[in-house]
């Protein structure tokens, strides 16, 4: 499980997973169509926005924020956990672990490798919202494009730790997809997904800060649209990092330990 | 009509003994429950923190659409998902072969075969949920609303069940149906709203296409005293219309099931 040897396989792996990002873009279609909360909780602000802004949101504010919204969604999904939770029960981890390969970084890049198929249906997206609100990513200079860029990468490395994690637990407790609702559930409300942070009270949008769903989405959309300063920007994207190694770390030591408790059914 | 009615009660019967085997998932359903209500609460708390209104609905009677969402989600999780899902894998491999042999109605007998009972700890929250609703509006529903109220819920059901039905007999054509089920349940989720609040091409999709304001808004408004006949009238119309409908789906696709080996 070299980091030499992962290395060299890297670009099979990517060949792998954009073969089979196309050989499944049908399934992929329904997951991207399972993720337009956003669209209809714009549908909902909008409504409530039409008599007047809300925590200074106009309708073309609602409208960039969603759409943007939607659009990072795609880029920072992960869905190790469900794999996970599929390999352990079946028993295919052990092939998998047959491999001198860290299956982590194999999941990592199947889970990138299908990105570049997901530009096929966002960039229509990315169209409406430059053509009606005239959002674009270089509206606040370059700087802060380059910031999102960072941003957006950090929350899909975070959402994918975290999956691994959750996803790993199966091998205690057999089956761990309600942990990972209940994460999601957490994830719906507090991350800026369905409610833009900037709605909540003051001592919620504190407690936000500091909790870890706000950085798989929320911040590269805030970013995105300029919500906030240079040096807010950087103390938030401080955060979102130490909480990517905090998840790191806590993600490398559940993996080693559940190993050790695998036992392959079957197979 | 009796055999069914017997029928049912065995394989009700039977889905109650495994859930007892299995109490601290109670606990555990019930614990799912709250957080998931809580979270579903929290953009409807941050709505009418800006408004008094949204759409005609004050907090109180939205508050009672939400109640019947977590309500018929609760039956969804713990009578209709089940049993479905299972379908899907009898399809898969084949084994559907040992239901149609039976002498009962395989629609009746895949549809009952698995209850999970502690799912319907969702109606327990969807209770306390009406109860502070009213008690924000400051008054209590009329008997003769709660019939109809109840009469709508029964017929939502109907109309949850055929669509799920529905989804389910696309098996019989493409076989991974999982994120089909996965969309449908994050489709249900707008039904949370009342579907009042949505306009133009969503309202269109909402109210005839996936007919949310059948699933949630009605019956909401039945309980509130807001129910026009001719809508109560139309909303049972519809629930057999769906029901109709999706029990033709099934035979039809039913006649394309070939068993997979076996």
């Amino acid at each position: 499980m070299s980091l030499r040897s992962t290395g060299r396989a890297l670009p099979t792996l990517v060949r792998i997973g954009l073969a089979e990002a196309v050989a499944y873009r049908g399934e992929m279609l329904v997951w991207m169509l399972s993720t337009t909360m956003p669209l209809v909780m714009l549908a909902l602000f909008s409504a409530v926005a039409r008599d007047g802004p809300i925590g200074g949101f106009g309708q073309a504010d609602l409208a960039a924020y969603f759409l943007a919204t939607f659009v990072v969604r795609q880029f920072t999904s992960a869905w190790a956990a469900w794999e996970i939770n599929y390999e352990v029960r079946t028993g295919s981890l052990a092939m998998r672990l047959l491999r001198p390969l860290s299956p982590v970084a194999c999941w990592a890049v199947e889970n990138l490798a299908a990105m570049p198929l997901r530009l096929v249906v966002v960039i229509p997206v990315a169209a409406i919202a430059l053509v009606t609100v005239g959002a674009t990513p270089f509206a606040h200079g370059w700087g802060n494009a380059a910031l999102f860029v960072l941003s957006l990468a950090g929350a899909w490395l975070l959402t994918f730790l975290v999956h691994v994690a959750i996803g790993t637990l199966s091998l205690w407790l057999e089956q761990s997809l309600k942990v990972l609702d209940v994460w999601f559930a957490g994830y719906l409300v507090l991350s800026g997904y369905l409610v833009p942070v900037a709605f909540f009270p003051p001592a919620l949008r504190e407690t936000m800060r500091w909790l870890p769903f706000r950085y798989q989405i929320g911040l590269p959309v805030e970013i995105l649209l300029g919500e906030h300063g240079r040096a807010e920007t950087l103390s938030l994207l401080g955060v979102q990092f130490a909480w990517i190694a905090v998840a790191a770390i806590a993600t490398a030591a559940i993996w080693r330990r559940g190993l050790r408790r695998f036992a392959a059914y079957g197979g | 009509m009796r055999r069914y009615a017997k029928l049912l009660a065995v394989q009700i019967r039977a889905s109650i003994l495994v859930a007892l085997q299995y109490r601290w998932d109670f606990l555990l359903e019930g614990g799912i429950s709250l957080v998931l209500t809580a979270t579903a609460l929290t953009p409807l708390v941050v709505v009418f923190g800006q408004r008094a209104t949204v759409a005609g609905w004050s907090f109180g009677e939205a508050l009672v659409v939400t109640g019947f969402f977590t309500m018929l989600g609760g039956v969804l999780e713990g009578a209709v998902n089940p049993s479905l899902a299972a379908v899907v894998e009898h399809i898969r491999k084949g084994t559907l072969d040992l239901v149609l042999l039976k002498p009962a109605d395989a629609q009746f007998l895949v549809s009952t075969q698995r209850f999970l009972p502690w799912r319907l700890t969702s109606v327990l929250v969807a209770f306390a949920i009406f109860a502070y609703g009213f008690h924000r509006i400051g008054r209590a529903p009329s008997v003769g609303d709660v019939g109809l109220a109840l009469v709508l819920f029964l017929s939502a059901v109907v109309v949850l069940y055929s669509l799920w039905i529905m989804v389910v007999s696309a098996a019989f054509y493409v076989v991974r149906i999982d994120n089909l089920t996965y969309l449908f349940s994050s489709i249900f989720d707008a039904a949370r709203w009342p579907a009042s609040i949505f306009r133009g091409v969503l309202s269109f999709v909402f109210t005839f296409v996936i007919p949310l304001a059948l699933l949630t808004t009605y019956p909401a408004q039945a309980l509130l005293g807001r129910l026009s006949g001719a809508t109560f009238a139309g909303a049972i119309a519809g629930a057999g219309v769906f029901a109709f409908v999706g029990r033709r789906v099934w035979l039809r696709s039913l006649a394309r099931y070939t068993s997979a080996g076996g």
